[in-house]
């Protein structure tokens, strides 16, 4: 159900009213029944996916954790007995079985995952290669991809990793872990969510407390601000252009980046505005999945920015793992020895992030367009750190280069890299992308653009105006609280009630009038939901 | 102190929430359709509301083919009866079951006249329509079971609820009629008849296509029902017609089916089009849209055709002896004839 709907709206209010009037100990269940009946609205089909999912990682997770425990029980209790050796040899030995049920949780759901994703990609690639460049040599069947997949299953995995690696106890109840994979509000575009951020306030008994509800209320506004009145008001000009590239090629490229780009922010970080602030009026803490990445002053920057949790994910459980591994400790050691210590040091670092942008542009989606996209993340990431001794350098020389219009220039830098890279998800052909890129550089097909011709892609003057008076707004707040490292509605939150009164009161008319929704419009499906 | 500070912010808050929610009022007034510039159908449905005594002796039920084609005025002035037409535009069969259980909310006429013409539609074609009804429709469960019955797959019932979440983009299309009309409504009807004096000649009609199936639809057969039983059970005489509207083209295998079903349970039924010689209807002056529909002099004729058979065969009433009514009759035959005048002068008629 979209966040969006009617029906979600209402059946959220419902469920609101419903929390605060039953028992404490009774909210985790209705909380669990209320987001399998929504996941389940959207495929009753969806439901055994994700109990699959569900039941062999918390059984695997209480299998793995008992025998850590025992493990770890029995070498203190014999402590005095054994030798450093021994401990390590007998952990070793016992220690299989948690790998055994951990190695098992992770092919079977990661399998799941590869299975209904990706199996088509690849056979469709494998059957490209057989028939060389024809199509129809492999039946390729039509799965069904259960909304959120990626999601859900990536938070399983870390909460199994979690527990293999004892950062974290099993849960013990099988619908309290249900619950935690299947939060509504988090469970189709996110963030993933660590056991240990989530669980504390999602199982824990809470009071209404009023001050927090309503602080939820205004990010749940905020939310729909972004998405209705700009994410989806852009949506209109972002469909007309990319549905059309024979056409909207040259100067209507840069446009195309751009609108894009700001209505991927809004939609998505509008989605994870209504996910937190549903939760916080429930009483329940998500951790931020953004901090104003568009205020990025480099790439890198922007990825400790932009989908936290995603990117904190693939940090955590595939560059660390990847980047400490015997392979990578030896590939260090050959650097080392015929080619250069620092070359040791860096080879395994690039390795590792070679396999976790390759995973994340997969993880987005199973297309080669995709893939591009995470290499060339990687590309740029690795020339920008080969590049830093030299922008050092540069900065100590040059006394402009710490003051605030290098700043600026820095942030629009970013801006512009973010918007081609952007591009390369609009296109599953690379070709197509490359084309209209190189085409935006034919400064004479400007000038034949009609005059109005940006008036004929879906967006009135009106649209427009709209827009950049919505996403100054935005870049008001993201600049407030860049500037004083903390959240507006703590800022507003000082202000006389008044002032309080009127701006949440304005942005509420502003989404009701301005909004795009209802008939006429087509409310759209957040971006990262197909994810 | 604590108590004190605690009833402060209680009445702030109930405060914040009234003035929220007059707001959310206001623009909604100013935002939802007027219906007064140029699409006026939107406008008719809650004129009956505003009618001081709603006691009227017939009522008729229908789509444009009983609000364009009949007057009401001269119905009183030439036989004393006091009737209503509670029509708007494509008003779907199943809408007019629930515009004729909403009227009888206020009164129980003698007569109640069909226009069989919306038999054709078993569903609704378009989210406008549905709204030019309904929009004007005072909340009852006429209403409700109205809106249910009507909407299409892009509708949502509680946009009928909240008319500000359909109508919030009216936002760049709002004209000053949008405020001078904001609590206020501009009569657009006499009685339900929606008057025009200008004539256009019926001229080459679109050619006639044959039908693979002729038969209406079960749930308009299941809406007739309805009505009829729905007079009954209140001892209301049901008169179906079809209204002298040369297009949409009304095939006589339709004719044959409505004629079955009056037959079948002794109504009347009187095609309009097949008593044109005898209505008197000239199509060079008596439509104003080529012959769609009747213009005054029409709609004049179609009345006077009617009123006898009303008065003589169901025995409605001549009330002209009731001083009352015919005080109010009086003020509405006064603007009648304003109108008129209005739209001669408008239209360049002598």
């Amino acid at each position: 159900m979209l966040f969006t709907s009617y029906g979600f709206i209402g059946s959220v209010l419902i469920l609101f009213l419903l929390y605060y009037v039953i028992p404490k100990r009774l909210r985790p269940a209705l909380l669990l029944v209320f987001s399998l009946i929504i996941y389940g609205m959207a495929d009753a089909r969806y439901l055994i996916y994700i109990g699959i999912t569900v039941v062999t990682v918390w059984y695997a997770a209480l299998i793995i954790d008992k025998n850590n425990k025992a493990v770890k029980d029995y070498i203190k209790k014999h402590k005095a007995e054994m030798s450093a050796t021994e401990r390590k040899a007998y952990k070793k030995l016992k220690g299989r079985k948690s790998l055994l049920f951990f190695l098992a949780g992770l092919v079977l759901n990661l399998g799941i995952l590869a299975v209904v994703k990706y199996s088509g990609f690849v056979l469709s690639g494998i059957g490209h290669m057989l028939s060389s460049g024809t199509d129809g040599v492999l039946n390729i069947p039509d799965m069904l991809i259960p909304l959120g997949i990626s999601f859900y299953t990536f938070q399983s995995v870390g909460y199994l990793t979690d527990v293999y690696r004892e950062n974290i106890d099993a849960e013990k109840s099988l619908p309290r872990y249900a619950l935690f994979i299947t939060f509504f509000p988090q469970l189709v575009q996110g963030p993933i969510s660590r056991y240990e951020d989530l669980a504390p306030t999602l199982l824990a008994p809470h009071s209404a407390d009023f001050s927090v509800i309503f602080r939820g209320l205004q990010r749940i506004l905020w939310g729909y601000f972004k998405k209705l009145v700009i994410a989806d008001r852009l949506l209109m000009g972002v469909t007309t252009l990319i549905g059309d590239t024979s056409l909207y090629r040259g100067g209507y490229v840069p446009v195309m980046m751009l609108l894009y780009t700001l209505e991927l922010y809004a939609d998505f970080t509008g989605g994870i505005d209504i996910t937190i602030g549903i939760a916080e009026t429930l009483g329940i803490s998500i951790k931020e999945n953004f901090i104003r990445p568009y205020l990025s002053t480099s790439l890198a920057d922007y990825w400790r920015r932009w989908h936290i949790s995603m990117c904190s994910w693939f940090r955590d459980y595939v560059f660390y793992p990847v980047s400490t591994s015997n392979a990578s400790i030896r590939l260090s050691k050959w650097a080392r020895k015929h080619i250069s210590d620092s070359a040791g040091g860096k080879l395994p670092v690039y390795l590792s992030s070679f396999i976790v942008w390759f995973c994340t542009g997969i993880w987005h989606g199973a297309s080669v367009n995709f893939i591009v996209w995470g290499l060339l993340n990687f590309l740029v990431l690795t020339i920008s750190e080969e590049l830093s001794p030299l922008y050092e350098r540069f900065h100590k020389r040059f006394s402009f280069a710490g003051s605030f219009p290098y700043r600026v220039f820095m942030i629009l830098r970013t801006f512009l890299l973010v918007c081609v890279l952007n591009l390369f998800d609009c296109f599953a052909d690379v070709r197509d992308t490359l084309g209209l890129i190189v085409s935006a550089f034919n400064f004479g097909s400007y000038s034949s653009m009609e005059k109005g011709a940006l008036l004929n892609i879906g967006l009135s003057v009106s649209d427009y105006v709209i827009a950049a008076v919505a996403l100054t707004a935005v870049l008001i707040v993201s600049i407030i609280e860049e500037r004083y490292d903390t959240s507006i509605r703590d800022i507003i939150r000082k202000r006389p009630y008044a002032v309080r009164f009127i701006l949440w009161t304005c942005l509420f008319l502003a989404t009701l009038i301005f909004g795009v929704y209802g008939i006429g419009y087509d409310s759209s499906q957040f971006i990262y939901n197909r994810f | 102190m604590r108590k004190k500070l605690e009833t402060r912010q209680l009445i702030t808050a109930l405060l914040s929430a009234v003035a929220v929610i007059a707001l959310i009022y206001l623009a909604q007034r100013l935002l939802i359709p007027k219906y007064v510039d140029d699409i006026v159908e939107g406008g008719m449905v809650s004129e009956y509301y505003d009618e001081k005594d709603k006691s009227f002796d017939v009522i008729f039920i229908g789509d444009c083919e009983v609000y364009e084609n009949f007057s009401p005025v001269t119905l009183w002035e030439n036989y004393g009866i006091n009737s209503y037409i509670r029509g708007s535009a494509e008003q779907y069969i199943f809408q007019s079951y629930y515009m004729l259980e909403d009227t009888l909310r206020y009164s129980r006429p003698k007569v109640v006249v069909f226009n069989i013409q919306s038999l054709q539609f078993d569903e609704s074609r378009s989210e406008a329509y549905n709204r030019m009804t309904i929009d004007g429709m005072k909340w009852s469960g006429a209403k409700l079971g109205c809106i249910k019955a009507s909407m299409t797959d892009e509708e949502h019932l509680i946009e009928y609820i909240f008319p500000i979440l359909r109508f919030h983009s009216r936002w760049n299309e709002l004209t000053s009629a949008d405020v001078e009309y904001m609590f206020r409504h501009k009569k657009v009807t006499h009685n339900g008849y929606y008057m025009r004096v200008d004539a256009l000649p019926a001229g080459d009609m679109p050619p006639v296509k044959p039908l693979g199936d002729y038969s209406f639809g079960d749930r308009a057969w299941e809406y007739l029902d309805k009505i009829r039983t729905c007079c009954e059970d209140n001892n209301i005489e049901l008169l179906l017609i079809k209204a002298p509207s040369l297009y949409p083209y009304w095939y006589p295998q339709w004719d044959e089916q409505v004629k079955e079903y009056a037959d079948m349970y002794g109504l009347k039924y009187i095609n309009f089009l097949d008593e044109k010689d005898a209505i008197g209807i000239d199509y060079n002056t008596d439509t104003y849209d080529g012959g769609l529909h009747m213009n005054l002099s029409g709609a004049v004729k179609c009345a006077d055709y009617i009123g006898p058979i009303l008065r003589n065969e169901y025995e409605v009433p001549d009330r002209r002896d009731d001083e009352a009514l015919a005080s109010i009759w009086a003020d509405k035959i006064r603007v009648y004839n304003e109108d008129i005048d209005y739209q001669k002068e408008q239209y360049g008629i002598e």
